[in-house]
Formats: C-alpha cells, structure tokens, sequence
C-alpha cells in the first residue's frame, strides 16, 4: 500500500460487492445521507453497481462484501474479489453468518427447488448458504440484519485512518441499559434474545416493547443455556425457542449449537 | 454478418443482480431477454412450518428497500387468513409507516439512480459536483422518508415494529408531531421534485401498457382495495392467482407474470395513478395540472414525473395522518382464540407496485404453503416488452447506442431485482 491519503494523491478505493442478500445492508451506505457526499470525497468509489455505471478495474484497497455464498460462481467470484482486494470487510448477517437464506442447510435443497420453481432443473444453487469466511480469509465483519450505519461509518473512518474500528461486542443488554429501557424480560416476561446478542443496533426492539430477535447474531461469550431454561420457565416449548433462535443468523455456531441442544428435532 | 448481440453483463443502478441480451438478425428483432443472476434465496420454502407471527419479519428480507412493503403484505394475508380486522388509527399508521418507504424508496430512484441518466452522468455523486443543489434535494428528501420509518419503525431497513395485528408500540403523538417540521420541508421539496422531473428531457415513445393496481374508494392506494386491470378487470386479492399467472422461463432465476388468457402488464407508479389520479390529495392534484400532467402516462421515461408526484403526494398524506392522530390505547389487534387453520391472500402497493402474498397455515397457525409475488417478476415481462420495441424503433443505431438506450429503458422501471428472485447482463446479439 501506498502512503496516506492526505500525503498521497491518490485516494483509497473503494469496492462494494453483492452476492446472494436483500440489499439492504449496502443500502445503509446511501441511507448515509448526511455523510454520503463525504464519503465519496474521501475514497474513490471504484465499483458498486447499485449505485453507479462507472466501474474500474481493481486492485481494490476496501471491499465491503454483502451476501452469502449459494453459488458455485459466487464462490468463484469471492476469490476473485479477495485476491484484488487489501482490506476485505463483510457487512450484515448473510455475509457473517450464511444469512436468512441459511435456513435451506437444514433442509433438502431439491425439496426446497421444488417448493418454489415449477422446474427446478433449470435453477443452479449450492445445498448450503455459507459465510464469507468460509471461502476466503475476512479482515473485519459488520454484524447485523441490517448493518448500522453509526457501526458502517466508524469502519470506513477507521480504514482511513489506518486503525480498528471500534465495534462493541458486548450483549444487546448493556445497550439496552444506556438507553434506559426497562427490561421487557424480567418486566413483562416478553422473551428476549438480547443477554446471547451482540450490541450494535441500539436496543432497538426492546424500546418498542419487544424482544430482541437476535439479528446481529451470537455475542463472542455467549451462555446460552440459562437464558433457555428461563424462556423455558416463561412457557416457550423447544419448537417456539428453535425458531427463536433459527431466523437471519441461525447458522452462526452458537445460535445453531443452542438451537441443537434443544433436541426439538424440528427442520427449522 | 448482419447478426449480432447487444449484451450489458450486469446493470447498474438497480436494485439486485441481472443481464440484458437481445438477439438481432438484420432489421428483424429476434429475441429479448431480461436476465436474473440474483442467486435464488427460497423464501418460499424456507417460511413452511414457521408461525404466522414470524411472515412480516421473515419476509421482509426479500428486499431491503422496500421491507414495509413485505411487513404490509404479510400482515395483511396473515389477518385475512385469521378472521383478522385493523381498523382506525392502527390501519392510518401502517400507511404512515408506506408513506415513509414511498419516500425513501422513490427519492432514492429518482435522485440516485435515475435522475444521472437524464443529466449524463454515471451516478450520483459525480452528478453532485455540478448540480449539488440537485443532489442535496434528494438526499434531504430521501432522510426525511427514512427518519419517519425510523420514528414509527424503529429503524429505516427492516423495521422492527411491525406484526400481524398492528404494531409493538404505538408512538406518542409528540413523537410524531416532531416529526412535522421535516416532513412540511419535504412537501416543498417534492413539489420542486415534481417540477424539476417535468422539466427533464423525454424520448418520444409511447407504450400501450395494460395497468394493474390497487383501487380504493376513498383513497389512493396503499395497503387495501381491489386489484382493478385498466383492460377491466377488477377482483379481489383472494382471486389473483385465477386471473394472474407467473411463468418459469429457462434465462432467469425470477418467475414472469402474465394475465391468464393474455399478455404482459405493468406494476408500478404509472398503474396507480393512471386508475387512481382522482385520488389523490388535493395539493398533489393541483401540482399535477400545475405542471399539465398528462391523465395517463404512458411514456415510460416520464415515470420519473409520477414516482415524484407519488412522494408529494406521501408527504401530503403522512401530513394528514399527522394532523389527527392520537394514541389508541392498544398497539395492535390480537388473534382470535381459537383457529381451525386456513389460507388467507393480501395485496399492498410497494413503491414499486402491487405485491401479492397468500398463506396456508395449520391449526396450529404454522405456514404449510407461501405464495409471493413481487412487483419485478410482474413487470419483468413488460420491460421486456418495451425493450422489443425500443430495439425495433433504433435498429440502425450501433451496439453502443443500442446498449445505453436499453439499460436507460429497463431503469425507468425501478427493477427491483432482489425481489424479483425471490434481474441484468445487456448482450445484443445481431445476426
């Protein structure tokens, strides 16, 4: 890499890349809307083809990846993208954790072909959705289903500025705290993930008197058992807490192994 | 020697993954193709066997654009299969909540991805260097619609406060009441919007479309009404899949919609407003023959003009919805007791039209069957409709021409592809 960017003249570029996902977490970029302008002075918007026709040619100093891998191409194209690229950051649920889509690892793909397409022979799809990180070696992840842009913005500063952003991996409790919100677990009995769930998104669920649903996936220690045996004790049957735990990160390994330890034996 | 392939590999400024490829054998246009490379997610079998609590949520990940959309649609099949009625206030705020997305889904088409193609520029942000004022218009518009998705929904991409019955928690009315002063700026802004579109430069076309919306009595439509075709058709949600079919074709990972019995239709803001201009509030209808919109738009690259007045016409009415609202005392309607299973279907007005959700669900309230049709798939066909003839009309142009002009036909359609698979790569192929 060359120098910095003030002393170069050439700006970072920067990559936006989209595999199998809703859009929305490279979304969260244009809904920047006071720093988007900014941002684009700040880096040279190499390639993202949701938001312009230009695209040049890598290398790329930034990737932001959105998406999961459920293609034999995609999983070409992610080396493709890791071997032109110098920071490699995977933004939101799909690309950390296999994304809502991963649901299809615990069932049968041809099944599921067939529930949708009248003929599934002509759809080319792998059996499972898998995170980036099990392609290609990630520098940095982005929680979230969606990202948030405060988590978004402090990543791409930090990159400017050559250091580790700073993102939080404590549980969605401590945020829940310092917004003042009143615990709709112990309150209301209202099953909550947020004690298993990374912070980030700003308690969001419990300020509108729901339980967290874990979408920015497992916090790094996560105990799960306690809290199972508590929404246990607040009447959830195995079925109701396995799909509690299976939606947009249910193949991240602490959300699937709690999940699997309930024994409830369902698909999904 | 005459034949050749007009192809882009992958579209810009669109929402997904898709490809265009045209075959062109001399003055004769052989084939068209919209692409969808967007991989496949399964949504449809991945909702079997989950409750019908978690369709809203679920299925708001097709699509992180327009997410109230899918929260809307699935709310609503889910309360028809349940014996379910929101009425009130709790049936105003959902279409404050679409009146947000309408906002910011639009703004973002209009400025963002659209408006470059009129002004030659590759996007945006290289379009800000010299019509800033433009661009700062839009992006103010645009966080005006997500700050109010934010407010009521908790955040501007998958909200959270939607469910089947209403929502969470009902806001405060200070809540909302701070949400006027923004809200009244934007109606300026969507105004200059609307004149600034109609100032634009057209192409010459006109496309004999047969428009498909929603129709409403009262109002112009959001979350309920009949489905009316402007060829005369006018059913309710329940019968769509009588009328309507989607057709799975080899070239694309999206499914094509068709009438039964018929031909291609178009979803959208040109449907709406072409069967429901009287509708409208009466600021939006002013501004509309204020700058002499035509009662029937059927110049695709005029649609700019219409997704503008649309967002005149949500500010005007989350103003309204504003104005009188108070807290009720429940946030939501709850399910009955006792449910002997069922299949209910809904249809609701995304930004980028008609979306049709239908759901069989267990005593047990669980999911058996989904079916989701998504306003790209429907309109797929349709865009490729107007690339025939575009590719008719400018035969004679080279393949460079030939491509731009195509990707600019396909854009004036806000594909959404993301939602389509539940879109594209222009080859030109001339023979």
């Amino acid at each position: 890499m060359s120098g910095n960017s003030e002393m170069s003249p050439r700006r970072p570029r920067l990559a936006v890349w989209k595999l199998a996902s809703c859009d929305g977490c490279q979304l969260t970029l244009l809904d920047c809307e006071d720093e988007l302008l900014a941002v684009a002075g700040a880096v040279d918007i190499a390639y993202f083809r949701e938001a312009t026709s230009a695209a040049v040619d890598g290398p790329y100093d930034l990737s932001l990846v959105e998406g999961s891998i459920t293609t034999a191409a995609d999983a070409r194209r992610i080396r493709e993208v890791r071997a032109a690229t110098t920071t490699l950051v995977t933004i939101g649920a799909c690309a950390t954790a296999g994304g809502v889509q991963a649901l299809r690892n615990l069932g049968d793909i041809d099944d599921f072909k067939k529930a949708v397409y009248a003929r599934p022979e002509f759809i080319s799809t792998l059996a499972t959705s898998t995170p980036i990180r099990d392609h290609v070696p990630v520098d940095f992840e982005l929680r979230g289903c969606p990202i948030s842009k405060r988590q978004l913005l402090e990543t791409l500063s930090a990159f400017l500025a050559r250091r580790t952003p700073n993102v939080p991996t404590e549980s969605v409790c401590l945020e829940c705290k310092r917004r003042g919100n009143v615990c709709v677990l112990v309150a209301h009995g209202t099953p909550c993930l947020g004690p298993v769930t990374q912070a980030g998104c700003g308690a969001i669920c419990p300020a509108f008197h729901r339980g967290c649903y874990g979408c920015f996936g497992p916090q790094d220690t996560v105990n799960a058992p306690p809290l199972l045996t508590e929404l246990q004790q607040l009447g959830l049957s195995p079925p109701q807490l396995e799909r509690l735990l299976r939606t947009f990160n249910a193949e991240a390994p602490a959300f699937r192994a709690a999940a699997e330890s309930l024994g409830a034996g369902g698909e999904k | 020697m005459t034949e050749r392939t007009i192809a882009v590999d992958y579209l810009a400024r669109v929402e997904g993954e898709g490809a265009l490829r045209a075959r062109l054998d001399g003055d004769r246009v052989e084939e068209v193709e919209l692409r969808i490379f967007e991989p496949p997610r399964f949504f449809e079998a991945l909702l079997r066997g989950r409750s019908f609590e978690e369709a809203p949520d679920l299925t708001a990940r097709i699509c992180g654009i327009c997410p109230v959309a899918y929260q809307m649609s699935a709310s609503h099949a889910m309360e028809s299969a349940l014996g379910m009625h929101v009425t009130g206030t709790l049936r105003e705020l959902r279409r404050l909540l679409y009146c947000g997305e309408w906002i910011e889904s639009h703004s973002l088409h209009i400025y963002l991805l659209h408006a470059p193609d009129f002004l030659g520029f590759p996007d945006a942000v290289r379009m800000a260097k010299e019509f800033p004022e433009v661009v700062a218009r839009g992006l103010s518009l645009k966080r005006a619609g997500n700050h109010l998705m934010e407010v009521l929904g908790g955040r501007e991409i998958h909200p959270v406060n939607v469910r089947v019955g209403g929502f969470y928690r009902a806001p405060e009315r200070e809540e909302l009441e701070a949400l006027r002063p923004e809200l009244e700026k934007a109606l300026g802004l969507a105004a200059e919007t609307v004149r600034f579109a109609s100032g634009l430069e057209f192409p010459d076309v006109e496309e004999d479309y047969e428009f498909v919306s929603l129709v409403h009595p009262d109002e112009y439509p959001m979350n309920e009404g009949l489905i009316r075709s402007s060829r005369g058709l006018e059913i309710p949600a329940a019968r769509y899949e009588e009328e309507f079919e989607e057709l799975q074709v080899p070239h694309s990972n999206a499914l094509h919609s068709v009438r039964r019995g018929g031909g291609s239709y178009l979803v959208g803001p040109m449907a709406r407003y072409a069967l429901n201009r009287t509708r409208l509030l009466p600021k939006t209808r002013a501004l509309a023959n204020d700058v002499g919109l035509e009662p029937v738009v059927t110049n695709p690259a005029r649609s700019i003009i219409v997704r503008s007045l649309e967002v005149h016409y949500a500010c005007e009415e989350a103003l309204r919805i504003l104005s009188t609202y108070r807290r009720p005392e429940a946030a939501f309607v709850p399910p009955p007791a006792t449910f002997e299973g069922g299949s209910g279907a809904a249809a609701t007005e995304a930004p980028r039209g008609l979306l049709y959700h239908r759901y069989e669900l267990s005593r047990e309230r669980l999911i058996e069957r989904a079916r989701i049709v998504a306003p790209t798939s429907q309109n797929q066909k349709r865009i490729e409709d107007d690339l025939r003839h575009l590719l008719e009309r400018q035969i004679r142009a080279d393949d460079a021409t030939l491509t731009d002009a195509c990707e600019r036909a396909i854009r004036h359609h806000d594909p959404c592809i993301s939602c389509a698979t539940h879109f594209l790569t222009l080859e030109v192929d001339r023979r």
